[in-house]
């Protein structure tokens, strides 16, 4: 632009030329976008638009909740859904808020850091023609030495305070000092900026590359989990993530304890698994719930535990099955809620057929302590007075047809449709360990006992270094931005008049450049020290 | 210990509440109000009832203004130490009674809150009388936080659920109660700036007419700035780099977008914004004033809003969290 107007300038008469409509739209439309006004508009924007996140269910944070949403809001759900009201924080209209506002930010921090380089490398300027123009300035007073002298013992003493300073000569045997201070407030302001940019760039990245997924590891030797897709009870990829680069791990859970207060609070929990990293010998580690199990590309963490029954059933020709079932807990006693369904049972010997009208299924509650007082919540978390209420279904349990359902609960649309029985009565039955209940056609269920379980929460985000490096750096950055004040002075030292006397005239000036109440006291305190030489 | 904090807590709300009827002495008698001026004001009419006076002499006769609201002023910050001590005694025996810090759930993290608050309050207050006369709002402030504390929030003394057992848990909330306190008691200002600037620009309806015994507007601005100042970076810390830190280790992720966490970005995105509109000069001061009052609005969501309203990881007064 510059060189330019320079070749056009000496051109006696150049030809009017019309600004290109469209390029005056964007150069207007980027000064808009990059001005200080649109970007607090952004910010607030932003604000704003990140409250219905709270207000309504996340799918990301929880999806159960989205589902009951569905089931209380029949006729809004729908509609929040499209329009992104389940998931903010990856709506297209969120994400048009955040990339415009670091749009923004990038079109005015990328000009101010090369400004502020450029200043860095220049000199402090010299000296406004009128010092008494500045919002500090002293008028000349005279000193005995000459101007040279004056200027050097003045840039000393602005040298000593850690001004930057240069001294210049004038044409007119008068010296001018120019001093400048405050760098570090413009560097902190941007690399708080810049920091702001790296944490953005690195939650992009951490959410294309990372993966995470939950699964319910039952105690034991045979409840196993090895790292795949296929065994996680949900999982989320990132977009870059392939299956097959998961990281090679097996973990079983050798051991979970918990201790609670006397009135139910949880007080520890901690779990002891084998792990094996990439086919390597098992280990035995400890987590427990502030402190994952970090692995070499993932970190395991402990979110949740619960009680999975031990369930034997015997069917009609005497065959037994053992299906060690978690039950997922409703409220901070351990009340648990879960379905055991068995539908490979009744088979004929003789004719090896499966009847699909002869699957069984269990539904329920499990009380690790059951009340005195006959509620059918828990009194504790521990297992005290441990009891399954369940509830025996038989018939068709549904899970034939394809569509993969809860494996906490039995097909509600089984039992609607009268596929699925309930053949045990309206009450639930009663089980405590060890004891067997027989059904109506003298199949038989035993509940043998409990297994711990935890949930694990199992993650990898490759950029969170990147990310604490960034806000690190941001927070560096903020406290020098605002700590520091960048301000200018001047000091001018002529000649003055022989008829007056002789020796030299002082002036000084001062700017503060960001709002700097203590400025007036500084600049007098400066223009003292100047004066009396002291540094 | 238990009930001795509680009774402790009962003093302090007392202790405040005596502090803002001595600060109303003052605001009301001092020589800044108009019952003090009037004290003077005969005398000045006296002598320029007769022929117009010429500015040198209009001071001949001047009698004292009342020293009654000095001394109200004195006794108010002197209560309002009183009630800084027994806020701290509230606090410390609640954290001696559950054997760790009180600031495991809403009731207490409110009580801590305010408590830095009120020391930030005092340590400004001892620093620069000049703005005592906020002090009535401030102890207002106070008061009413505090009070809806005890009666919203409060819950029995209880340990620490197994998530909050981590040293990340006192550093992120730690940090935070010093933000949030700082940034309440910054509010005072920002509003009493507020009402200040349109008492000076000539309106003279209700919330104005209070504008007429505070400190200089340009005083006030500038004493939000530097409580807000001094808390955003706390506050970033606090919320934005503990809090996910220990959100990773505990949950797995650093951030997660639990309501907590939502109106934390949200509040500060809304004191960046202040900062950033402070910062220019195009936008009048009034206009980033209000912005941090919005801030504060968003504080007061995250205090005790998020709690009421939603369930999230953050509900740790609930039991059974994990």
């Amino acid at each position: 632009m510059t060189a330019l107007e320079e070749r056009a300038a000496p051109s006696a008469a150049p030809p009017p030329r019309r600004t290109n409509r469209v390029w005056a739209l964007l150069r207007n439309s980027w000064r808009q976008l990059t001005s200080m006004r649109t970007a607090l508009v952004l910010l607030f924007l932003l604000a704003v638009a990140a409250i219905p996140g709270s207000v309504f269910p996340q799918r990301a944070v929880n999806a159960e909740k989205v589902t009951e949403y569905y089931v209380t809001h029949p006729e809004l759900a729908p509609w929040l859904e499209r329009l992104g009201g389940f998931a903010v924080y990856a709506s297209p209209w969120f994400a048009a808020i955040y990339l415009l506002l670091f749009t923004s930010l990038v079109g005015c921090v990328v000009p101010r850091l090369l400004d502020h380089v450029r200043a860095l490398r220049l000199a402090p300027p010299d000296a406004p023609k009128r010092l008494d123009r500045l919002p500090r300035h002293t008028p000349a007073q005279r000193r005995a030495e000459d101007p040279a002298a004056v200027a050097a013992a003045v840039a000393r003493t602005l040298r000593r305070r850690r001004f930057r300073t240069v001294v210049r000569e004038r044409p007119d045997g008068g010296w001018t000092v120019s001093a400048e201070k405050g760098y570090l407030t413009e560097a902190g302001n941007l690399l708080f900026h810049f920091a702001l940019l790296a944490v953005l760039i690195g939650v992009g990245f951490g959410h294309w590359y990372g993966w995470h997924g939950n699964r319910i590891l039952i105690a034991g030797a045979d409840q196993g989990f090895c790292n795949s897709l296929p065994q996680y009870d949900d999982s989320s990829l990132g977009p870059r993530v392939r299956p097959s680069d998961l990281p090679d791990f097996c973990l079983k859970l050798a051991r979970f304890e918990a201790a609670y207060q006397p009135d139910g609070q949880p007080k520890t929990f901690s779990a002891a698994v084998t792990v094996s990293e990439d086919g390597g010998p098992d280990g035995l580690r400890s987590f427990t719930v502030n402190d994952p199990l970090r692995l070499h590309h993932a970190s395991v963490h402990l979110i949740g535990h619960g009680y999975a029954p031990i369930l034997g059933y015997t069917d009609r020709y005497g065959v037994s099955q053992t299906k060690v079932v978690p039950f997922l807990p409703i409220d901070g006693m351990q009340t648990s809620e879960g379905a055991a369904q068995f539908p490979d049972v009744n088979i004929d010997p003789k004719t090896d057929k499966r009847d699909p009208t002869l699957q069984v299924g269990f539904e329920g509650r499990y009380l690790p302590t059951v009340g005195t007082d006959g509620s059918a919540t828990s009194a504790f978390p521990a297992e005290n007075a441990p009891a399954l209420f369940l509830t025996a279904y038989r018939g068709d349990l549904g899970l034939d047809v394809g569509t993969p359902g809860s494996v906490y609960a039995l097909d509600q649309r089984q039992i609607a449709t009268g596929e699925l029985q309930n053949v045990s009565g309206p009450r639930p039955h009663k089980l405590e360990v060890g004891e067997t209940w027989t059904l109506d056609d003298g199949t038989k269920l035993r509940f043998l006992g409990t297994r711990p379980y935890a949930t694990l929460s199992i993650r990898y985000d490759p950029t969170q270094s990147l990310i604490l490096t960034g806000a690190v750096l941001g927070l560096l950055g903020l406290m020098l931005s605002l700590a520091g004040h960048r301000r200018r002075i001047w000091f001018r030292a002529l000649p003055a008049p022989a008829d007056s006397g002789g020796g030299t005239l002082v002036a000084a000036g001062g700017l503060p450049r960001t709002d700097y109440p203590g400025f007036a006291d500084e600049f007098s305190a400066l223009v003292k020290a100047a004066e009396e030489g002291t540094p | 210990m238990a009930e001795l904090s509680n009774q402790l807590m009962a003093l302090t709300v007392l202790a405040y509440l005596v502090a803002m009827v001595c600060y109303a002495g003052e605001y009301a008698f001092g020589d800044r109000s108009r019952v003090g001026r009037a004290a003077v004001r005969p005398a000045r009419q006296m002598v320029g009832a007769g022929a117009p006076v010429s500015g040198g002499e209009a001071p001949a006769v001047v009698v004292r203004p009342e020293r009654r609201g000095e001394w109200a002023g004195r006794i108010a910050v002197g209560v309002n130490a009183v009630g800084v001590l027994l806020h701290l005694g509230a606090a410390a025996t609640r954290g001696i009674a559950a054997d760790r810090m009180p600031w495991g759930n809403m009731y207490e993290y409110i009580l801590s809150a305010t408590f830095v608050a009120s020391a930030v309050w005092l340590g400004v207050v001892l620093r620069r009388p000049a703005v005592r006369h906020l002090g009535l709002f401030a102890t207002l402030a106070l008061v009413v936080l505090l009070g809806a504390d005890g009666m919203i929030a409060y819950t029995p003394v209880g340990p620490l659920v197994p998530a909050l057992n981590s040293y990340w848990f006192v550093i992120h909330v730690s940090t935070i109660i010093l933000a949030t306190g700082i940034f309440l008691i910054g509010a005072v200002p920002a509003a009493m700036f507020l009402i200040r600037d349109g008492y000076d620009g000539g309106k003279r309806r209700f919330p104005y007419t209070l504008g007429r015994n505070v400190p200089a507007a340009e005083t006030l601005e500038r004493l939000t700035f530097r409580l807000h100042a001094f808390a955003f970076p706390l506050f970033t810390f606090g919320a934005l780099i503990a809090g996910p830190i220990w959100a990773e280790a505990s949950w797995g992720r650093y951030w997660g977008w639990d309501p907590k966490e939502v109106w934390a970005f949200i509040s500060w995105i809304v004191y960046a914004g202040y900062l950033h509109a402070r910062a220019t000069p195009s936008v009048k001061r009034t206009a980033a004033t209000w912005i941090a009052l919005l801030g504060f609005a968003t504080m007061l969501m995250n205090l005790f809003g998020v709690n009421l309203f939603f369930s999230g990881f953050h509900s740790y007064a609930n039991p059974g969290g994990m």
